[in-house]
């Protein structure tokens, strides 16, 4: 069964990529053609999910090519189901979006290579969370890379997209370099590329080539993930790509490197070092903590919305980290807790993202800009995406009733597990941890009411949204479609646990009978240290309001209301740009954290009499913050790296008589390799 | 589910009484008689029937928003006990819940405060959401300990449960309830965090989000501040001072300890007057500082209470 | 702590309410009001001050109402920061040319039902600047007037009386009715 819905999601794809190809001339047709197979496929997708999820049916198929090593290896088992459901659920939602988003490159692009790409793209997303050899995971890992390098230049004619695109291709093959490289060790040293026979034999690596193992690979799909300082592309890259890529490139793509990570220390390696959660732990911190202070201080929306990408990957470390931890230290019901925690949260990350990515890119359909101060008012033209992108900031921010809060609460739950340890040393990483956590849930909350509050609320900030209109119904319904989702998660939370018990039991790592408990809708923790209830909590909230309102409108029956202008003090009348700013709003979060940000401000003074210095002709305030990532990290790396390359050049000077020398001189060394070693 | 729809009604009804306190309690300090305590009823009462101008630039979010922060506000004073174990079966009583509830309400204000377009809203909300932001941490991190020590998350089993502590415990619940003091008067925007009698734009934070609001929204505002300033001060008498808290369930043990309940709430909010009419205002930037100070008393709590 | 001590031992210095009882000659011009207001008005009157152009005298006395001597919080009057949470809305100072906008505005921007009094002479016809060029004239010129307290400027405590009395005959004009 699992064989034949993954056929039918394959040929979906394939049929979508090459008819979009073929009828590239024609832009409606090819466009059609390319978001409807690819609809089909993530519904495709989602059954394949589900079906595997609800028979916890666990399938393997291995198709051996004429290569050595190189088998065409799938596993269908409930992690890669579980993914799969996400992958399907965005998939969806993104080419329906895509449908509508797309008419306006109908003039300036090839519409017919982006489907070729898109579809691609969408299916590598699945080959990537089925494969199990090693090679063949490396080879749709890179088209995975290579078609999302595709639909970030899309845009090509805007030189930053190009930029941004260079940086991600390099970024990410720095990333598959190291993967490359863990995998060849671990087979060194167990002789197959087959992740299930690695499994197996895993006992018998030595432990340095596992920690070896282990950093490359979190350099590896840490790069993916967008951990903190392998970020740098991260931001570049979701904004230059058309908004439903950013949504699916943010909300699934880097998660295949957390998958992977999941897959890697809970899954295939048994007997974890304590020392590997810790670093996975701190990194988690670092990066949820930082990722939101510099979404805070950025004012493009769709690269506010990539840092959160960061945060949130933290977020799910978190939870991946204290799981590695809790197994070391021989807990496995609180690692099962804390690796349920992180996979709900990459489900709720998936889904609020996207969502969010998606009203960015109905606003910015619209307004034709990214910059947060040119909007404003919007909320009123584009009452449906206000609406949608207010769900998907309350979630993202942590606030109950939304799903954010469901996974941010059970991580923070498995933090404070930690806490009680009686150990100092990790007792004080776990505080650590725990405070970082806390600290990014507020400082999130702050960073969309800006999001929120500088796009959609008070009146517009230039001509641009003055003037725009609702997005066509193509653009709102998945928005709507993936706010409901976020919704439903947060009410049906006790039920999405129940699942995740179930993937989480199928890690070797954990016995199945080992899980967390849930007791209908109420999820329990810790023999009822904590509970919660999210059901209750919903009808609880809508009743009280519900409540309040009828009862204001009672007391208060007879009172009327009457609209009048804003109050401004008495003065003739408040234009738009005197209203808070994007910087503004997070200048004292910027001043507060300046260590990090190191903000430069500048001021020019221009005087109408420059000798009587009352009144001013103009007055520039330059407040700009410093990358202090690129600064002190990567522009040294690249002058060491471009220092080294001119070194190289020396000997590669283009002398043909040269090269025949250095060809020679090689054989004749490896002749003698050859003989005496 | 009677005593939780007796404490829906009752609590917010007794909310504007601790508002009036300690407004007496700094008149009393500043040697003039000021307001009689009931003043808050008098202003809400007049609210209510007031006609109300509103911005024509006002969204639907600056409508909806006193009614999801008065519910809130409502909604958590459920959470905190009054009475003692009677009440521990409350669905949603998990401190971390009722924080996030909070902070909810927060939010929303905050965008409200955005939403008419007026530049004393604007930066209200900026400063808001800042002090939001540090303040959070610092109300778990100090409830935290007790949490710990009383191996529960659920607000009101913890102060039951904290009837029974050792007072070699008291120690670490000492730092916590320091820091909690300074979450306290930072969420409910007490001086030196924000200064509610002020009548300097420039220098509000809390107040310069609702100067658009008049007539019953305003009053579902200045309402539910009530309700956030009495649960906080319910919160912290009856979880870092359990004592009073009743374990039977007839009416007169639980009139009782409602009583003792109220009294304590009484003579916190009194010790909050008395140290906010002897400190001045501090300048935003130092603020951080303060609320730093708050998290180190937290961490200080909570590895003592693993050291216990 | 020598704070505290310091404060309970100094004497109250408040005006006793029985001075405050005699009547003062406040101008009634408005007489719209019924008794609903005044029970509303009665323990919780919100202003709002609305300086139109007054040569600060007016200010002086109304920011000594709030003081230790006076204290008009006890009869539940307070100032407020925004014309939106005003009941009352009271305006010193001849209306100078500029601020007739602004206090159009202010008064436009306070909601129903609303009290405007005209504190000083300035506010009630100009005072001595009565006939400038500069100013438009006293404050019933530009919006709807219901009291006038006389004076230039006018005590402290005659204010004080007077908006008792205000409150007080809000309820005898509704009563009347």
């Amino acid at each position: 069964m699992s064989s034949t819905l993954f056929t039918i999601l394959l040929s979906f794809f394939s049929v979508g990529a090459l008819l979009s190809l073929f009828w590239s001339q024609k832009k409606t047709i090819s466009n059609l053609c390319s978001n409807l197979f690819a609809i089909a496929g993530s519904l495709t997708g989602i059954i394949l999910g589900a079906f595997i999820l609800v028979t916890q049916e666990v399938t393997s198929l291995i198709f051996v090519t004429g290569l050595p090593l190189f088998s065409l290896s799938l596993r269908f088992d409930m992690l890669a189901g579980y993914f799969m459901l996400i992958i399907g659920l965005i998939g969806l939602a993104s080419s329906l979006f895509g449908m509508g988003y797309m008419r306006q490159y109908f003039k300036l692009y090839n519409i017919g290579l982006f489907g070729f790409f898109y579809n691609l793209f969408l299916l590598s997303l699945f080959l990537v969370v089925t494969a199990s050899n090693g090679l063949y995971f490396l080879f749709v890992w890179e088209i995975m890379s290579l078609t999302s390098f595709f639909l970030v230049i899309f845009e090509h004619k805007h030189h930053d997209t190009i930029k941004a695109g260079i940086l991600y291709f390099i970024m990410t093959h720095v990333g598959t370099m190291f993967l490359l490289a863990a995998l060849l060790l671990l087979y060194g040293a167990t002789h197959t590329f087959d992740f299930w026979q690695i499994r197996v034999l895993a006992g018998t690596i030595p432990d340095w080539l596992k920690d070896t193992v282990f950093v490359f690979a979190l350099l590896g799909f840490g790069t993916k993930a967008g951990i903190i300082p392998l970020h740098i592309w991260l931001p570049k890259a979701h904004s230059a790509a058309p908004s439903h890529v950013s949504a699916l490139m943010s909300g699934v793509m880097i998660k295949m490197g957390i998958f992977m990570l999941f897959r890697l220390f809970l899954d295939i390696f048994p007997n974890i070092p304590l020392w590997w959660g810790i670093v996975v732990l701190i990194i988690g911190a670092c990066s949820s903590l930082l990722g939101v202070l510099y979404a805070l201080a950025e004012h493009d929306l769709k690269r506010l919305l990539a840092y959160h990408s960061i945060e949130n990957i933290g977020i799910i470390l978190l939870g991946l980290g204290s799981s590695m931890i809790f197994f070391s230290l021989q807990q496995p019901v609180l690692a099962a807790l804390a690796a349920l925690a992180g996979l709900f949260h990459t489900l709720n990350h998936a889904v609020f993202k996207s969502l969010l990515f998606l009203g960015a890119g109905s606003v910015i359909s619209q307004t034709g800009t990214r910059n947060l101060e040119k909007y404003g008012g919007l909320i009123k033209v584009m009452p449906y995406t206000a609406l949608f992108f207010l769900v998907g900031a309350v979630a993202i921010s942590g606030l109950p009733p939304l799903n954010g809060f469901a996974s941010e609460w059970l991580t923070f739950q498995s933090l404070f597990a930690g806490v009680q340890d009686p150990r100092i040393g990790l007792r004080s990483l776990f505080l650590f941890a725990g405070g970082a956590l806390a600290l990014t849930g507020g400082l999130a909350a702050a960073c969309f009411v800006k999001a929120f509050g500088i796009t959609f609320l008070a009146r517009p900030r230039s001509t641009e949204s003055k003037e725009a209109k609702e997005s066509s119904w193509m653009l709102v319904v998945p928005m709507g479609f993936l706010a409901v989702l976020c919704v439903a998660i947060g009410f049906g939370a006790g039920n999405v646990v129940a699942i995740l018990e179930q993937v989480v039991a199928q890690f070797t790592l954990f016995r199945p009978s080992e899980i967390v408990a849930h007791e209908g809708s109420t999820v329990v923790i810790q023999n009822g240290f904590a509970s919660m209830n999210m059901p209750i909590l919903i009808l609880t909230l809508i009743a009280v309001t519900s409540l309040v309102f009828l009862l204001t409108r009672w007391v208060s029956r007879k009172q009327k209301v009457v609209r009048d202008v804003t109050w401004d003090g008495g003065y003739t009348g408040l234009l738009p740009f005197m209203e808070i700013t994007a910087t503004a709003f997070s200048r004292s979060l910027v001043l507060i954290f300046k260590g990090l940000f190191q903000p430069t401000q500048q001021k020019k003074l221009e005087y109408i009499d420059a000798n009587i210095r009352y009144f001013t002709k103009t007055h520039e305030i330059n407040f700009a913050t410093k990358n202090v990532f690129e600064v002190y990290l990567y522009q040294p790396l690249l002058a060491v790296s471009i220092m080294l390359t001119k070194k190289v050049k020396q000997i590669q000077g283009g002398n043909l008589n040269a090269y025949i020398l250095y060809i020679f001189l090689t054989l004749i060394g490896l002749f003698f390799w050859a003989r005496y070693f | 589910m009677l005593l939780i729809i007796l404490k829906l009604i009752l609590l917010p009804l007794l909310a504007p009484l601790g508002v009036g306190i300690i407004r007496k309690v700094k008149a009393m300090m500043q040697s003039r008689p000021g307001a009689s305590i009931i003043q808050p009823y008098f202003d809400l009462w007049k609210l209510f029937h007031k006609n109300e101008t509103i911005s024509r630039d006002a969204s639907w979010i600056f409508l909806v928003t006193p009614y999801i922060l008065f519910a809130i506000s409502c909604i958590v004073l459920i959470a905190v006990p009054v009475f003692g174990k009677a009440e521990i079966h409350v669905p949603f009583g998990d401190f971390l819940t009722v924080i996030f509830l909070l902070a909810t309400g927060t939010f929303f204000l905050a965008l409200a405060g955005i939403d008419v377009g007026s530049p004393f809203g604007g930066f209200g909300s900026s400063r808001e959401m800042t002090l939001a932001a540090l303040a959070e941490a610092i109300l778990i991190f100090t409830l935290l300990p007790v949490a710990f020590l009383t191996d529960t998350t659920n607000i009101a089993m913890m102060a039951v449960l904290a009837t029974n502590l050792s007072m070699i415990s008291y120690f670490a619940l000492l730092f916590a309830f320091l820091g909690y003091l300074i979450a306290l008067f930072v969420e409910t925007g007490r001086i030196p965090f924000d200064n509610a009698a002020t009548h300097l734009e420039l220098t509000m934070i809390h107040e310069a989000m609702i100067l658009e609001y008049s007539g019953k929204r305003l009053a579902l505002i200045e309402w539910a501040n009530a309700n956030k300033l009495f649960f906080f001060a319910l919160l912290g008498a009856n979880i870092f001072f359990p004592s009073g808290l009743t374990m039977y369930s007839d009416t007169m043990s639980l009139l009782l300890a409602l009583v003792m309940s109220l009294f304590k709430v009484g003579v916190l909010l009194v010790v909050v007057a008395l140290i906010e009419s002897v400190i001045a205002k501090y300048r935003f930037f130092r603020l951080p500082d303060i609320l730093l100070t708050g998290f180190v008393f937290g961490i200080i709590a909570i590895i003592a209470t693993n050291a216990l | 702590m020598s704070i505290h001590s310091k404060i309970i031992a100094t004497k109250q210095t408040i005006i006793p309410i029985d001075v405050l009882s005699q009547e003062e000659d406040v101008v009634q011009i408005k007489e719209k009001m019924n008794k609903k207001i005044r029970h509303l008005f009665k323990g919780s009157l919100a202003i709002r001050e609305v300086d139109a152009g007054s040569s600060n005298a007016e200010e002086q006395e109304l920011t000594a109402l709030a003081n230790t001597f006076y204290d008009s919080e006890r009869f539940g009057i307070h100032f407020v920061a925004s014309p939106r949470h005003a009941d009352m809305l009271m305006v010193t100072g001849p209306v100078s040319r500029n601020m007739a906008r602004a206090l159009k505005k202010t008064y436009e921007a306070t909601p129903e039902p609303k009290i405007v009094v005209a504190v000083g002479d300035g506010a009630i016809d100009g005072g001595i600047f009565k006939g400038s060029y500069g100013i438009v004239g006293g404050v019933h010129e530009v919006i709807p007037v219901h009291f006038q307290i006389p004076g230039d400027p006018p005590s402290a405590k005659q204010i004080l009386i007077s908006l008792l009395s205000i409150i007080e005959s809000l309820d005898r004009k509704g009563a009347k009715k």
